[in-house]
């Protein structure tokens, strides 16, 4: 498989900040690399650099088999961009923001209407085409927003944190439609600061801080990465803490965490979630104890960061929410 | 680095330069701005002020008024560029622009392209105002034609300037509040409204050889035809020279964006 996007050393830095220190990075051909971080870890930056807006201080960089420095204006030609900041003109109509898109990609005017058309029929604008992309909701901004980067057919797309500021109906939507994109062999590069969208949409993900790489893998190996599964067990009775907790230990061979304001119990039990699981139920069972809520929990992307940068990903997710909360239940409370 | 041919230059300028006429037009205060408000300003020093203000021409004061008003709304024209585009880079318009296979010149030619149009019907709108309130030029169709062009290119090269500003700060609201404050004093210590010798002496100095009095007094030169000036070629020179000054200035900080 040839690489569509290959970085190497990449650096830059902007007065005393360096925000990014020596990126190295390949995405194959029709793949989506998902490259996370919090607020102000350089995923703006490596964007920039990829797309020609910035040249980087030190590093090569090859997108679409050019590079970006030399032969900016070819990798131009194959590119699009989603920047962070939603770019359409407000005042003009949904098709009228796309035909001028087309335009500029000297496309003549009836093909420029054509493509306009097609692609708000594709992202589900086409009943809004005459009204002014000011009169749109934040989701259906991004949708055109997205849609104008397709008007070129870029074989490699980059999305600045597409989601962002979107509302979780929005936001699912918006992941439909990414998935979707990918499907015609398009590559992409996607930052985000939500590591379900990461998981979610990512063939594999590269997390950053402070401009630098700090892991990369699949979501599945980034998880696996920072230990296994986690049992939880919340008893009914603050008296069967104790008891629960040496069962638990038992079954798993390892040290369990208990709380008590919760009544719950939690212990690692590596790659074995789900026998142990079975195993913890039946012990249980015998010992009759009676359990209001047990869940096997995988670790979710929140922990990798949290183990990764000793720092959560967003301030209100702080160490214990983030160990609390199943990845499953949380996204559904989010809907 | 990786020019763009001629042909693409231009035909990429003229898109840009329709959608920011086009944006122009759907936005009522855009239209209020650059039509409406020059044009209450007409009226406003024509019978408010104009009664209390003594001028030395024949033709009385909306004969001197006309040139100066004209130059005033070709000026203040451009805050529509400067937003225009510290809006843009701020969306990340401009940001799309760069990374698309066109030419990098035609956000900034585009638009000048488009202001151009706008300033030249806003003076004709004024000047057809004027002439409805008593305003005429005195000397030939050749002379009220330059005066005209005069107007027009005097506005382009303040636009320049504040294109300038507004790529420079980035920032909508900055240039709503303070990037271009410096055109108040530049228009209104001119000779654009009142004889400068009315004026308190040290502000004399500056609004004698300030540029908009220069530009101005050869605008009303032409307008009512006295004969003999040498300050069309120093109207020019100082154009000449604030375009040469601010062009480079412009496109350097644009392509420093990122
Ligand atoms: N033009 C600039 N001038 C000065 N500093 C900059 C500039 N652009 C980015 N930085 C700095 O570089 C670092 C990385 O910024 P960048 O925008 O790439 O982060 P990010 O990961 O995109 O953050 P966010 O999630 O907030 O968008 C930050 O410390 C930022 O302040
Ligand atoms: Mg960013």
């Amino acid at each position: 498989m040839k690489n569509a996007i290959e970085a190497h050393g990449l650096c830059k830095s902007y007065d005393s900040v360096k925000a990014l220190d020596g990126i190295d990075l390949s995405v194959e051909e029709g793949k989506i690399l998902g490259v996370l971080g919090p607020n102000g870890a350089g995923k703006t930056t490596l964007v920039k650099i990829l797309t020609t807006l910035t040249r980087p201080d030190s590093g090569t960089c090859l997108v679409a088999g050019f590079d970006v420095v030399s032969h900016a204006r070819q990798v131009r030609e194959k590119i699009g961009l989603t920047g962070q900041a939603t770019a359409v003109q407000e005042e003009l109509t949904g098709a009228e923001n796309l035909e001028i898109m087309s335009r500029l990609y000297h496309m003549p005017k009836k093909a420029a209407k054509a493509k306009a058309l097609e692609l708000l029929d594709r992202f589900d604008l086409i009943d809004a085409k005459d009204r002014a992309a000011k009169t749109y909701s934040g989701g259906m901004k991004r949708r055109l927003d997205l849609a104008a980067s397709l008007v070129g057919s870029p074989s490699v797309l980059f999305l600045d944190e597409p989601t962002t500021g979107l509302d979780p109906r929005a936001r699912i939507g918006m992941w439909k439609v990414i998935e979707n994109l990918v499907g015609g062999g398009t590559t992409l590069l996607l930052t985000t600061q939500y590591l379900d969208e990461a998981d979610e949409l990512a063939d594999e993900i590269i997390v950053i801080d402070k401009g630098k790489i700090i892991a990369k893998g699949t979501s599945d190996e980034l998880k696996r990465n920072i230990g296994g599964d986690v049992l939880n067990v919340q008893v009914a009775s603050e008296d069967d803490l104790g008891e629960v907790s040496k069962t638990l230990e038992k079954l798993a061979g390892s040290t369990a965490t208990l709380s008590r304001e919760e009544l719950m119990v939690r212990v690692g039990v590596g790659s074995r979630g789900s026998s142990a699981l079975a195993e913890a139920l039946r012990e249980l069972d015998k010992l009759q104890i009676s359990i209001a809520d047990i869940s096997l929990r995988r670790p979710s992307l929140d922990d990798v960061f949290l183990s990764l940068t000793g720092h959560s990903t967003s301030d209100e997710t702080s160490t214990q929410d983030s160990l609390q909360k199943p990845r499953g239940k949380r996204r559904t409370n989010e809907r | 680095m990786n020019a763009s041919p001629i042909s693409e230059t231009i035909s990429d300028a003229v898109v840009i330069a329709k959608r920011d006429l086009l944006v122009w037009l759907r936005v009522p205060s855009f239209i209020f701005f650059s039509i409406v408000q020059p044009v209450m300003f007409v009226l406003l020093f024509r019978y408010v002020f104009g009664g209390a203000i003594n001028v030395p021409n024949t033709g009385g004061y909306v004969d001197f008024l006309m040139p100066g008003i004209i130059a005033q709304s070709a000026a203040f024209a451009s805050f529509g560029t400067a937003i225009g585009l510290a809006k843009e880079i701020q969306l990340g318009v401009v940001d799309r622009f760069r990374s698309m296979p066109m030419a990098r010149s035609a956000v900034i030619n585009g638009r000048l392209l488009a202001d151009t149009l706008r300033i030249a019907i806003t003076t004709l709108v004024i000047l057809i105002v004027g002439i409805l309130v008593g305003f005429r030029f005195h000397d030939s169709l050749v002379q009220a034609v330059s005066m005209v062009v005069l107007a027009i290119v005097f506005g382009v090269v303040i636009t320049i300037v504040s294109a300038y500003c507004g790529i420079a700060l980035k920032n909508e609201e900055s240039v709503q509040s303070f990037g271009l404050v410096w055109l108040f004093p530049l228009t209104f210590v001119s000779s654009a409204f009142v004889p400068v010798h009315s004026m308190p002496g040290w502000m004399q100095a500056f609004a004698n050889n300030q540029p908009v009095t220069i530009v101005v007094d050869e605008m009303r030169n032409l307008a009512l035809g006295v004969p003999g000036s040498h300050d069309l070629i120093l109207s020019v020179i100082w154009l000449i020279a604030i375009a040469a000054v601010f062009t480079p200035l412009a496109v350097r900080s644009f392509s420093k964006i990122s």
